[in-house]
């Protein structure tokens, strides 16, 4: 059972000292974190260079610098439970298990994507990895996340909903109600709060009287807990412990993960609410080197071992651009397709 | 005479009506330090202060809701929704409160309120960045609704909506801002009429906002047809302006009514069935509508632009009712 974090021993943000601690898993999960991180990573830096290039349209919004969260909560769940998530969501939809390459191809607007071209970056989906979204309205997952769970609730299955969504979200009425009803019905709902300081332009501290996210969902009798966002060990750990309330429990859970975004809130934000020696100072607690570094120091990773890894993710990317490249263009024929469920049931 | 964009035009409403009147001031999401989502509010910051271009957090029906209230206790505030598909969290307050409070307070209390908005699809946002729910809006009696399509309309609608003593929604098509031309220095406009955008006499294509453009676009290519379009900003969508619309089916006898709402329900059916009301017998021609397609608008560019009325489909339905 995990505990919440004492009043008062809120982290101090910016986020304390960069760990250099061993890190304390065998080294299949060890090295799957890394995987996972740098998989967001590399996927992330090519789909910037293919927007600039014209052939990834609308917003694209990056996650760069936040793969530590998306790695240690993935790992954490079942591949029964249920993720809902934001228009931010590259790096949890890849990790959930939808394809590397059916992401880029829905960047592209090709039918071979995960939403057939119709969804785009912001709204990414995939039935069978139980995937609910890419949801692009702040704060409009979070009813759904409590839905998901009281379904399973009203028919006896015993799984749990990972809910993700930035901190500006904590300022919608949809939170509010959603932490208390999943609190008052007991719901099995995993909050994962993605607090990287900033909703567009607007800071936390200029945002919220009470920046302290925990005590939010302390008013709502919801457990909560703040973690490193930043360390991808702290953040599996917590998720970990916090995952295993919410599943034997049957109740509500609220970790927020303070963490940070590298670039800009999406590919048309000029930055002009923040200066880069900030920035500077979040980069030095990038997860994928710091991590790196502490592999390498225990011994669990050679130089060579992370240059193959690197290479061999630098194809999947490739592959998965080629895929996309060589995708189809959905005929125009079908527009109306999927307004409504044909008879007959779904087309998925 | 002077060169500007359709958005400084913008801008510079906001700065005469900031100075104009201590009591006006903008709030909304990222209006100040980001500098406004598509940059309208840039530089209001530096120049008025966080007073009066107000950040808020992301709490579409409070900050709606607070503008009402600042409205009622004496202010002028002109509230930014950073887009239509935003206001839908915040429509209980515009439409419970702003558009019935002066009726059912027994005509005590009236809400001198700006809503400003962008609309509108066509840059690949898909479907939840991409609605026109101007008709909606333009079924609530108690507001007023504007579609600035003009430079002269960016620069000068605000103002009389400000001095308005009701609520008043200036939709912004996302498509606009960058659009540059002359402005005169002293125009003046009003928020009553429609307007004549290009005379003609065979048919008459009504249309408003980020639609105007590829309307006359789609006149100027029927004149290789023959076809001598008359094309009409509705430039108010409630209240219509009915008397200019019927003044222009009198003098053409065929009609097309370009929309970019869902065809069902739409803005263009009202417009439609007014004129089947009030211009029957002028009619020569059963009237016609381009909307959008009924599908949430998809991503992909291709269905995109197939979802949404074009100067092709324009041009298309004219020849139709024109016989051609
Ligand atoms: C209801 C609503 N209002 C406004 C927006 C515009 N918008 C998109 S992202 C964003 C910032 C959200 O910040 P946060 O929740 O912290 O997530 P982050 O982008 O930092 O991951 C805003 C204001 C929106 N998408 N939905
Ligand atoms: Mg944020």
């Amino acid at each position: 059972m995990s505990e919440q974090n004492a009043p008062g021993s809120a982290m101090a943000l910016p986020p304390g000292p960069i760990p250099t601690t061993p890190v304390p898993f065998e080294s299949s999960l060890a090295l799957g974190l890394l995987t996972d991180m740098l998989r967001i990573r590399r996927l992330e830096e090519k789909s910037a260079e293919l927007y600039g290039a014209g052939k990834i349209r609308g917003f694209l919004h990056l996650y760069i610098g936040e793969e530590a969260v998306a790695a240690g909560v993935m790992r954490a769940l079942k591949p029964e439970d249920a993720v809902v998530a934001t228009y931010r969501e590259h790096g949890h939809a890849l990790l959930r298990g939808v394809t590397m390459r059916s992401i880029m191809a829905e960047m592209f607007g090709k039918q071979e994507g995960c939403s057939r071209g119709r969804g785009g970056s912001m709204h990414l989906f995939d039935a069978k990895t139980r995937f609910f979204g890419g949801n692009a309205i702040v704060a409009g997952g979070l009813p759904l996340s409590v839905g998901l769970a009281l379904a399973d609730r009203l028919q006896g299955i015993r799984r749990v909903t990972a809910c993700f969504f930035g901190e500006g979200a904590v300022a919608e009425g949809a939170f509010h109600e959603s932490m208390n009803l999943a609190a008052l019905w007991q719901l099995p709902v995993l909050f994962c709060c993605e607090n990287n300081l900033y909703a567009m332009g607007t800071a936390l501290r200029c945002s919220e009287s009470q920046t302290d996210l925990r005590a939010k969902a302390a008013g709502y009798c919801v457990p909560a807990q703040a973690v490193d966002g930043m360390d991808v060990v702290a953040v599996h750990q917590a998720t970990l412990a916090a995952v295993e309330v919410v599943r034997t429990g049957q109740q509500p859970y609220f970790l927020e993960f303070q963490t940070y975004r590298f670039r800009a809130h999406s590919m048309f934000d000029p930055e002009l609410y923040r200066d880069k020696a900030e920035v500077d100072r979040w980069k030095e607690h990038g997860p994928i080197h710091t991590y790196t570094a502490r592999l390498k120091a225990q011994g669990m990773l050679t130089e060579e071992q992370f240059q193959a890894l690197d290479a061999q993710i630098g194809d999947e990317v490739d592959k998965a651009v080629e895929y996309a490249e060589n995708g189809s263009w959905e005929p125009v024929a079908n527009l109306l397709r999927d307004v409504h469920t044909p008879a007959g049931g779904s087309t998925a | 005479m002077s060169r500007t964009s359709y958005r400084e035009a913008l801008r510079e409403a906001l700065r005469e009506a900031l100075q104009r009147d201590p009591h006006v001031f903008l709030m909304g999401e990222d209006v100040g330090k980001y500098g406004g989502t598509y940059a309208v509010s840039k530089g209001l910051l530096e120049e008025f202060g966080p007073e009066r271009i107000r950040d808020t957090p992301l709490s579409e029906l409070a900050f709606v809701g607070v503008g009402i209230g600042a409205a009622l206790g004496g202010m002028r505030p002109i509230i930014e929704v950073m887009t239509v598909n935003f206001s839908l969290l915040a429509l209980d307050q515009i439409v419970n409160t702003a558009a019935a409070l002066r009726h059912m307070s027994g005509g005590q209390f009236s809400v001198p309120l700006v809503i400003r908005m962008t609309t509108g699809a066509g840059r690949q946002l898909a479907a939840q960045h991409s609605h026109s729910l101007e008709g909606w809006y333009a079924h609530i009696p108690g507001i007023k609704v504007l579609a600035p399509a003009t430079l002269e309309d960016a620069r000068g609608m605000l103002w009389p909506a400000l001095l308005d003593p009701d609520p008043v929604i200036l939709f912004e098509h996302g498509q606009l801002y960058n659009q540059e031309g002359e402005l005169a220095n002293d125009m003046v406009v009003d928020i009553h009429s429609a307007r004549v955008r290009r005379e003609g006499h065979d048919v008459s294509l009504i249309a408003y906002g980020g639609l105007l453009g590829k309307t006359l676009e789609a006149a100027e290519r029927l004149t290789a047809d023959g076809i001598d379009a008359e094309v009409i900003d509705l430039r108010v969508l409630r209240p219509l302006d009915d008397a200019t619309l019927v003044a222009s089916v009198g003098k053409t006898h065929r009609v097309v009514i370009v929309d970019e709402g869902w065809t069902s329900g739409s803005l263009a059916a009202e417009v439609m069935a007014r004129l089947v009301e009030q211009a029957f017998y002028e009619l020569d021609a059963p009237p016609a509508r381009v909307c959008c397609a009924e599908v949430p608008i998809p991503y992909a560019k291709h269905l995109e632009d197939a979802a949404l009325p074009q100067v092709t489909t324009i041009v298309a339905a004219a020849r139709a009712v024109c016989g051609k």
